[in-house]
């Protein structure tokens, strides 16, 4: 039966035929349904992939009371000798701002070499890597900054912090564009990173004092244990420290946002029951209508079962129709917007797996909103049938 | 034709479209289902809009100056010295009475509590203040147990607080670092943003974090709300300190910006698109209504009726299905969400936020409102066809 | 299409039907519509069911072709059981030996001829290209093969009746059982519509069993039952 389904397909779409205008309307709706899964599926996935491309391999200690406090930059020779650490460097909120107060942007004071070795994500001209280490008073900075300040490499500007003040007592921290980095595989780049002997020397307060250090560890697997011993190290000192991977923190910051994923599922599942209702209305009116001719094709030789078959041949048809068209649109919309998108919200398209499950949505929605008809259908009896205008 | 023939008109053919309901009553309940769905989720988004809003209004008045560093756009990053807070407390606007200058110098920092929702941990501000900190919120009132005593490793915590996170139950003790401190008492505050803080001494605070003789803000009670202006002539220009002063509203709705700037973003894009979704299906619903009356409309139009009266009566049964939807949505959304407290993260302090859902009655209009249009979109276009219907062909099908 | 034409052979009934009596509730009440009938229809006949209003030859029609089931009483087409097929079964059979021809004609209007005149076809396992082979020649035999493309609200009324006919035609049934198939039409389609039955019976051996009130339709018929009531009133060549 099923090699032969092909063959009614011209009949299940001349069905849609029937009423033009209705069965455009039902599709339009649907449309509109997974248009509204397809990008809810992608804000989801976005917030996840924030998570996935944080790297496991990496670890963050800070202050154990609040990440607030600072630590003692001695920590990083003692914290480097565990075994397993890779590449450490301390990095402090410098609380950056450009022109106006507004403009505040993210900035840390870094070991430069450490650094690169930590992020080997970024992509950086070999070159302006050199300058950077080269140039205490040189910045990286990442493309969307560059991008939205018009900084190009060479330019010195000049940054006021919120925070620090300078022990020559000026409020300008002037600092040179060595190089502008990119994240090709999808990642933060709204930052500088400038050198942390340059931020070091200069600062007024805090001497001797880190925001807190980004190791990488040799082996993933080993990430736990390190982080523990990490602490181990420091415990019931004056700054005890808490290690966790940056990973772990990142998904801990998705989860304060809320619980998001309920609010969308509750939302997308809102639409799609009043889709449900729309496309079991119309196919209700339209087996309604029908009546006569379902009766002739049962005069025919169309057994119940057959015609029970056309009719949720004929509802799923139109929930596909709407449901692969939405989606597609919204796959189309991800990929205009992602882009404008990124800095909020990197990775911001639909994944494969939600068109798998919209694909099940489809064909379970339709079967659900023609059943009842369906069933009628099925049981109509023939004499009563033509008996009908 | 008169006024009063044209009003009779549209009385006998909405009468008549009206005693017709019942018979189409699967296809009308979609088309009000399918608005009251869009007004239900476009009135929870705001909704959830204007519980923050009322959460950080609430907290924000005029006559109440922030003072922080200079370009500091949050508490967090703000530093000022002794002595600039001697000087701050002493500027010409500020309000004084016989204790001195009402100014609470206040420490904010950032520590973490288990949600009770899902149990893993969140951010919560731990501010120390000044003992004249109570008089600057509104509404400051102990609730259960009692103030913390100066000097001592007390916390309270804010009713907000309370609801949400755990370990926080009276008379418990709760570690952050290596600091213990005893939960001695839950305080509301007017509902503001204070109650999704937890407050300690600052002079405590000071030692534990090692913050020397600093404070980060000073909070300062003004002369009268016109009087910031002066205040922040006076202290921005002085030499002495390096300080930015804002007005608690103003400081507060920037802290917001962002938040309602995402609810309204995303509100308005699923309010669009569901609203789309919603006029398809009362295109859907008004058409068949109309087709259903083909008969009985070219009957009309033979007998001498208008085209006027008859579109006018297929938008008002369009305009009242989705007037019904737009009531059935905003009263669920009323009846179940408003008042339901929830918390997420506030950008601006980056730290929880409690609030309540606030299903206000502008809100049920402006739902209401969309839902009309809505209806009045999607009867529009099937009134057309009504009146432009040729009369022989529906005559034809009686 | 089978050949050969055969003449009406009464010793060889196709259709032997043995006090039928069929009847339908009507709220409380029970009314029996026929009334312990007795008939044999000969293979290649052409039969003309006639009588008034409520005497039940529609219902005998429709038991004949196995669309509503007998009360009681037996139903023999061609030897075999109708009454006692299940429900499954005689789906199956009435597909591959009767063919229908309603007064409404009873096409459906979002198909074009082609297509209506396949749907029956749809229900065999022949391919693609077999269907519309046989399409064709049952399109030729009625005249339309022109109008194939064309749907049914493009066509006459009497050019509707004729897909009727070339879809009834089409699965090359054992019986041709039509309902006031002239009712509807002019008197000039009419006869055309009467011609093609004729032609079928005549030139293909096509056994018709035609119910009508019209005697200019009964003429063309080689033998005319009356019913009354229920029962078998008269008879006449």
């Amino acid at each position: 039966m099923m090699t032969g389904v092909g063959k009614y397909l011209p009949l299940l779409a001349s069905s849609l035929r029937r009423k033009r205008l209705r069965t455009f309307f039902t599709i339009a709706s649907i449309v509109v349904a997974f248009l509204l899964f397809g990008l809810a599926e992608s804000m989801r996935f976005a917030l996840r992939s924030g998570v996935e491309v944080a790297g496991a391999d990496r670890l963050l200690t800070m202050h154990k009371v609040s990440f607030t406090q600072l630590l003692p930059a001695s920590y990083e020779t003692r914290i480097k000798a565990v075994d397993g650490v890779a590449a450490i460097t301390p990095q402090t909120w410098f609380g950056a701002w450009f022109q106006d107060e507004r403009n505040q942007v993210p900035t840390f004071p870094t070991k430069p070499e450490a650094f690169l070795r930590i992020y080997p994500e970024i992509s950086v001209p070999e070159a302006e890597q050199q300058a950077w280490i080269a140039d205490r008073g040189g910045i990286l900075v990442g493309r969307s900054i560059a991008d939205l300040f018009g900084w190009q490499v060479g330019d010195t500007v000049p940054l006021k912090s919120a925070i620090w003040r300078r022990e020559d007592g000026s409020d300008s921290w002037d600092v040179t564009v060595r190089g502008i980095f990119d994240v090709p595989h999808g990642g933060d780049t709204r930052q500088i990173l400038m050198h942390q002997d340059y931020f070091e020397e200069a600062k007024q307060q805090a001497k001797g004092l880190i925001g807190w250090y980004v190791i990488r560890v040799d082996d993933v697997d080993h990430a736990q244990s390190i982080a523990r011993q990490i602490d181990a190290m420091f415990a019931n000192s004056p700054a005890e420290t808490k290690t966790s991977s940056e990973r772990a923190m990142a998904q801990s910051f998705v989860n304060q946002i809320g619980n998001i994923g309920a609010i969308l599922s509750a939302i997308v599942g809102a639409v799609f029951f009043t889709m449900l209702l729309v496309t079991a209305n119309t196919m209700a009116q339209s087996v309604r209508e029908r009546t006569n001719e379902l009766g002739v094709l049962k005069t025919l030789g169309f057994s119940n079962r057959g015609v029970l078959g056309l009719v949720l041949g004929e509802s799923v048809l139109v929930t596909t129709l709407g449901g692969f068209t939405g989606m597609l649109l919204a796959w189309w919309l991800g990929i205009q917007f992602e882009p404008v998108l990124d800095q909020y919200l990197p990775g911001f398209r639909v994944p494969g797996s939600a068109f798998a499950q919209a694909f099940g949505i489809m064909a379970s929605l339709g079967v659900i909103a023609g059943a009842v008809p369906a069933w009628q259908a099925m049981r109509l009896r023939i004499v009563d049938a033509l008996r009908q205008e | 034709m008169t006024i009063a023939a044209a009003f009779n008109q549209f009385v006998t053919v909405t009468g008549m479209n009206l005693r017709n309901l019942p018979s189409r009553l699967g296809t009308s309940l979609v088309a009000v289902v399918g608005i009251g769905g869009v007004v239900a989720v476009l009135v929870s988004l705001l909704s959830m809009g204007e519980g923050f809003r009322a959460a950080l209004d609430l907290s924000g008045r005029e006559d109440v100056a922030m003072i922080l560093r200079g370009g500091s756009a949050d508490e967090l990053s703000s530093s000022i010295t002794r002595e600039e807070f001697n000087v701050v407390a002493l500027a010409p606007g500020i309000a004084r009475d016989a204790r001195g200058p009402i100014v609470s110098g206040e420490l904010y920092t950032i520590v973490d509590l288990p949600m009770r929702s899902t149990g893993t941990a969140a951010n919560v501000p731990f501010r120390g203040v000044g003992d004249r900190a109570m008089e600057l919120r509104p509404g400051f009132r102990i609730v259960a147990g009692r103030m913390f005593l100066r000097g001592r490793d007390e916390v309270i915590v804010g009713r907000g607080v309370f609801a949400q996170f755990g370990n926080v139950d009276l008379g418990r003790e709760v570690k952050w670092g290596s600091q213990t401190w005893r939960v001695v008492g839950v305080f509301e505050a007017g509902g503001s943003v204070s109650e999704s803080e937890v407050w300690t001494d600052a002079v405590v605070l000071r030692g534990v974090y090692r913050r020397g003789n600093t404070v980060q803000i000073v909070r300062a009670q003004l002369e009268s709300a016109g009087a910031i202006a002066r205040v922040k002539a006076n202290l921005e220009h002085d030499p002495r300190v390096n300080v930015t002063v804002r007005s608690e509203r103003a400081f507060y709705a920037d802290q917001s910006r962002i938040l309602l700037a995402l609810i309204k973003y995303v509100g308005t894009t699923l309010a669009v698109l569901m609203g789309v979704g919603a006029v398809f299906a009362a295109l859907n619903t008004m058409y068949s209504a109309v087709s259903s009356r083909t008969r009985e409309i070219a009957t009309l139009r033979a007998l001498g009726f208008g085209a006027a009266p008859v579109v006018t009566s297929v938008l008002l049964e369009a305009a009242m299905l989705g007037l019904l939807g737009g009531v059935i949505g905003g009263l669920l959304v009323y009846l179940v969400l408003n008042g339901y407290q929830a918390s997420t993260l506030n950008w601006g302090s980056f730290s929880q936020l409690t609030f309540a859902f606030t299903v206000t009655p502008q809100l049920l209009v402006t739902g209401l409102g969309y839902s009309l249009i809505l209806g009045l979109v999607g009867g529009l276009l099937p009134g057309l066809r009504a009146a432009r219907m040729p009369v022989t062909a529906g005559l034809r099908e009686l | 299409m089978s050949a050969p034409p055969a003449a009406a052979d009464a010793s060889r009934p196709i259709v032997r039907i043995r006090d039928l009596v069929k009847e339908y509730r009507r709220g409380a009440e029970v009314v029996r519509v026929l009334d312990g009938l007795s008939l044999d229809i000969a293979q290649a006949d052409f039969v003309a069911l006639m009588g008034p209003s409520g005497s039940g030859k529609s219902t005998l029609l429709n038991l004949i072709g196995g669309l509503d089931r007998p009360t009681s009483g037996s139903l023999e087409v061609e030897g075999l059981r109708v009454d006692q097929l299940t429900d499954a079964s005689l789906t199956r059979w009435r597909a591959d030996h009767v063919g229908f021809i309603f007064q409404m004609y009873n096409l459906l209007p979002v198909l074009t001829a082609e297509r209506n005149v396949e749907l029956p076809l749809l229900l065999t396992n022949l391919g693609r290209e077999q269907r519309m082979r046989r399409v064709a020649a049952a399109l030729a035999l009625v005249d339309l093969t022109h109008r194939a493309k064309h749907r049914p609200r493009e066509l006459s009324g009497g050019q509707e009746q004729r897909v009727g006919i070339a879809r009834a035609i089409v699965t090359d049934p054992t019986l041709l059982l039509c309902d006031e198939p002239t009712g509807d039409l002019d008197r000039k389609s009419g006869d055309e519509v009467l011609t093609l039955l004729e032609a079928l019976n005549d030139e293909y051996g096509k056994t018709i069993i035609m119910v009508t009130h019209d005697p200019h339709a009964a003429e063309r018929a080689h033998r005319v039952i009356h019913l009354d009531k229920g029962l078998l009133s008269e008879e006449h060549r």
